[in-house]
């Protein structure tokens, strides 16, 4: 947790100064989920009816009591039928369920599952559901155009997570997460399957090249920081207010009561 | 340390002569040469003999000052490279997301200056950051100006005009905000748009008068170019130049304190103590500026991207000057907008926009009110300590508070996401802060004020504790109480109280509905006040404590 901290100062010092528990929760969560998911995506093409039963009692152990035994839904959580495996591999992948608790959406957490549980979640559900797949990896490798990419991002995607995906607020407590640290292929399930409150952004709404080029300007966004200097979280000009008012003019008034001291 | 005496004494006798010039050398020789053609010395007799008192938060007004000349100067390099035009062109430049993607000239040439013009991006950073503390030090300096009463007579008028500083400032900035065409910029000007077009039957013309046609059109960039670079900043010097002469024809205020009277300024001449200072803090403030500039992103327009009416950002705000008018904005609930006589009456647009206009407008004309309450015709020249004028004091409080309120307001959506919180919650708990905040902030401060007026008092007779605490014979303890020395009691002593006015008739007998206004409002501002310790009751004090040098008050004297 201590490196996890430490990648998290590199990347926006100003932001844990500013927005100290949050910051550290988001990028921290974020960090766990980019190296637990990586791997997940690569074994999910051979299910095997061993994967499958596997699925099947961890399906029954830790999701039947809100989703049903046969993915039905109950009053305390949706029907699974028809959300295929994109949709189980963000939700689990992401530590998003199991849910800690109710309220006005999933919280991202560290995933309670290993890859291969979550793979074989993801295959039971489909195997009795089938939905969106999980994608191909040759769409995430974030070689597409990131010109068309970044202009259906601000188009589709910012007003809710941002122009730099630093994330939104959204009403009566819901918000659009932030999108630095997501692994592509979440990125992807995502769009594909509009989890909690997002909107589902299907093939014919964006094409696989368009979400391939979406990330592909995420991912260029990510492993490119600002030619400016140090990002204060991306978050425009209410994060450079502060800062001026806080750091700059905090400088500048030491300085004075330091000229003015000295001659007395 | 010297004194100088104010205009009405004679002038200025108590400066000492200034050293003997060195004969002899290139230096004055120079000097000499220059004085023999332009009789400069006198001048330099003159002004380099002006006193300023030192006192840190006098120099706010140079931070503004100089964030100015930073801004002149890294603006008129900006200008070598900016093309104030929508003429669409393709971008082509370093910023690889964006290549291919059409764009205005000026958005454009932005991107050149931050991606292709060495040093461009450091000019265009050190430009925006002196931006946002160039109108943050003119707004702290006006809060230190009024909390201090320095706006008093003879200055009311050196305040409008900072006022008007304040305001061409924030016209500086938004206009400057807007011009490099980005997704951002169009947002704010959109909003501009919609604060012009919700004024009552003449804001769709002011509209398209302004954008030369409908919004966004192809005028706007330029027309804010010229405001930008030449209107605005003549304005802005030509007020700035005002300023100063006003500050050298009033001379500077002082603080309360041995030998400090109305009639004098003590301090340093700006010859050669203030002017090394000055200019040194010239470059102290360029240095943190540049530092920030150098190390710190502002206004990244290559996530933003070109301005495209479709798309709006999470997070778009207004940089924090114009924060206020934002969050005034998204304060108002919904549902104010209806169609009477034909006429749309886009009240949630108005009411924020009065609210916004009323505020300011107090702000400008405060010394003018004060004035009139007080009926006080007389010169101030020694500060108020915000303690002793509560009520004052008190007011400003008030207005900081709803000031903040609306400022907060701006960024509910951050405050929102960044504390897990609700954003409904978080609208409404600032619209309750908005309205109840101000009348709590009144009292608390005033209260405050009182409280610390009376402890000042308090000192002042009866010495302060020492935190030695002694037993007496009889097994009785008490903390000593120590006499503060002569320099501080000045500060605790030299101010005035004002008792309200009596309702008289005036010279016709009558008495006027804005004479008991008057007197209404001076019932207000002094009713609650505590006076100095005047001379019978510190002498009477100081008796008391030369019987007992050691002085030893028990808790029965409080």
């Amino acid at each position: 947790m201590a490196r996890t901290s430490r990648k998290a100062n590199r990347r926006h010092p100003l932001a844990t100064v500013l927005l100290i528990a949050i910051g550290l929760v988001v990028t921290g969560g974020g960090y766990a989920l980019l190296s637990s998911t990586t791997t997940a995506t690569a074994d999910t093409s051979a299910t095997s009816q061993e994967t499958i039963e596997e699925g099947q009692k961890l399906f029954a152990a830790n999701c039947a009591t809100c989703h049903g035994m046969s993915l039905e839904g109950t009053a305390d959580g949706p029907s699974l039928i028809g959300v295929g495996a994109a949709a189980v591999n963000f939700q689990v992948g992401t530590g998003r369920m199991p849910m800690a608790m109710q309220g006005p959406q999933a919280m991202q957490k560290p995933p309670q599952f290993t890859d291969e549980q979550t793979a074989a979640l993801a295959a039971y559900v489909a195997s009795i559901s089938p939905g969106p797949a999980i994608p191909d990896p040759s769409l995430l490798q974030g070689d597409g155009d990131a010109t068309n990419g970044g202009e259906l991002f601000r188009i589709n995607c910012a007003m809710c997570h941002n122009v730099h995906g630093a994330g939104g607020a959204l009403t009566e407590g819901k918000f659009a997460p932030e999108l630095t640290g997501v692994a592509a292929t979440h990125i992807y399930e995502a769009m594909l399957t509009g989890p909690q409150n997002m909107p589902v952004f299907n093939d014919d709404n964006l094409t696989p090249e368009d979400k391939r080029d979406i990330i592909t300007y995420l991912k260029y966004l990510e492993n490119n920081p600002s030619p400016g200097g140090v990002e204060l979280g991306s978050l425009g000009p209410v994060a450079e207010g502060l800062f001026a008012w806080i750091f700059g003019l905090g400088a500048i008034i030491g300085l004075m009561v330091w000229l003015t001291a000295k001659s007395n | 340390m010297t004194t100088i005496e104010r205009s009405d004494a004679p002038a200025e006798v108590a400066a000492p002569a200034p050293a003997p010039a060195k004969s002899g050398g290139f230096t004055a020789a120079a000097a000499n040469y220059i004085d023999e053609r332009t009789s400069i010395s006198g001048v330099v007799k003159e002004f380099g003999r002006k006193i300023f008192p030192d006192h840190w938060s006098f120099m706010l007004g140079e931070v503004a000052l100089y964030s100015f000349v930073i801004i002149i100067l890294s603006g008129t390099f900006l200008t070598f490279f900016f093309q104030a035009s929508m003429a669409e062109v393709t971008y082509n430049g370093s910023w690889a997301p964006l290549k291919g993607m059409e764009m205005s000239a000026a958005m454009d040439s932005a991107l050149k200056i931050s991606f292709d013009i060495r040093g461009g991006l450091l000019v265009r950073q050190i430009h925006h950051w002196a931006a946002l503390l160039f109108i943050a030090a003119i707004g702290i300096h006006m809060l230190r100006v009024y909390f201090t009463g320095a706006f008093r007579k003879p200055r009311e008028l050196n305040w409008v005009i900072g006022f008007t500083l304040f305001v061409l400032a924030m016209a500086e900035g938004f206009t400057g905000y807007s011009l490099p065409d980005d997704l951002l910029s169009g947002n704010g000007l959109r909003i501009i748009d919609g604060l012009i077009k919700g004024i009552p039957f003449v804001g769709t013309w002011i509209s398209f008068l302004l954008f030369g046609g409908e919004f966004p059109g192809t005028a706007i960039i330029g027309r804010l170019y010229t405001l930008h670079i030449l209107l605005l900043p003549a304005l802005v010097v030509a007020f700035i130049a005002l300023h100063l002469v006003f500050v050298v024809v009033h001379k500077h205020t002082q603080f309360a304190g041995g030998g400090r009277t109305q009639k004098n300024v003590i301090g340093y001449p700006i010859l050669p103590v203030y002017a090394a200072k000055a200019g040194g803090f010239f470059f102290l403030v360029f240095g943190v500026v540049a530092l920030m500039a150098a190390f710190f992103t502002i206004n990244p327009i290559w996530n933003y991207g070109p301005y495209d009416p479709s798309p709006v950002s999470a997070g778009t705000q207004p940089d924090w000057y114009i924060g206020f008018a934002d969050g005034a904005l998204r304060l108002i609930p919904p549902g104010w907008e209806f169609v009477w006589l034909d006429h749309t009456w886009s009240f949630n647009i108005i009411v924020p926009v009065l609210a916004l206009l009323v505020l300011l407008g107090l702000v400008a004309v405060y010394p003018f009110i004060e004035g009139w309450v007080t009926g006080d015709k007389r010169e101030h020249h020694i500060l108020d300590r915000p303690r002793n004028a509560p009520t004052r004091t008190g007011i400003g409080a008030a207005g900081v508070t709803f000031y903040a309120g609306l400022w907060a307001a701006a960024s509910s959506d951050i405050i929102a996401t960044h504390f897990q919180l609700s954003l409904e919650s978080v609208t409404h708990a600032i619209q309750a802060w908005v309205i109840l905040g101000p009348f709590l902030a009144y009292f608390v401060a005033k209260r405050v004020c009182i409280g610390l007026m009376k402890k000042d008092r308090e000192i002042v007779l009866h010495g302060y504790e020492s935190g030695r605490i002694v037993r007496l014979p009889g097994g009785e303890y008490i903390e000593v109480h120590e006499q503060v020395d002569d320099y501080e009691r000045w500060k605790l002593v030299d101010y005035e109280v004002y008792e309200p006015l009596m309702l008289r008739p005036n010279s016709q007998g009558k008495i006027t509905g804005s004479a008991r206004l008057r007197v209404r409002l001076s019932k207000w501002f002094f009713e609650d006040r505590i006076a100095p310790a005047s001379r019978t009751e510190l002498e009477a004090g100081h008796g008391h404590g030369a019987a007992a040098h050691d002085e030893i008050e028990g808790p029965g004297h409080h």
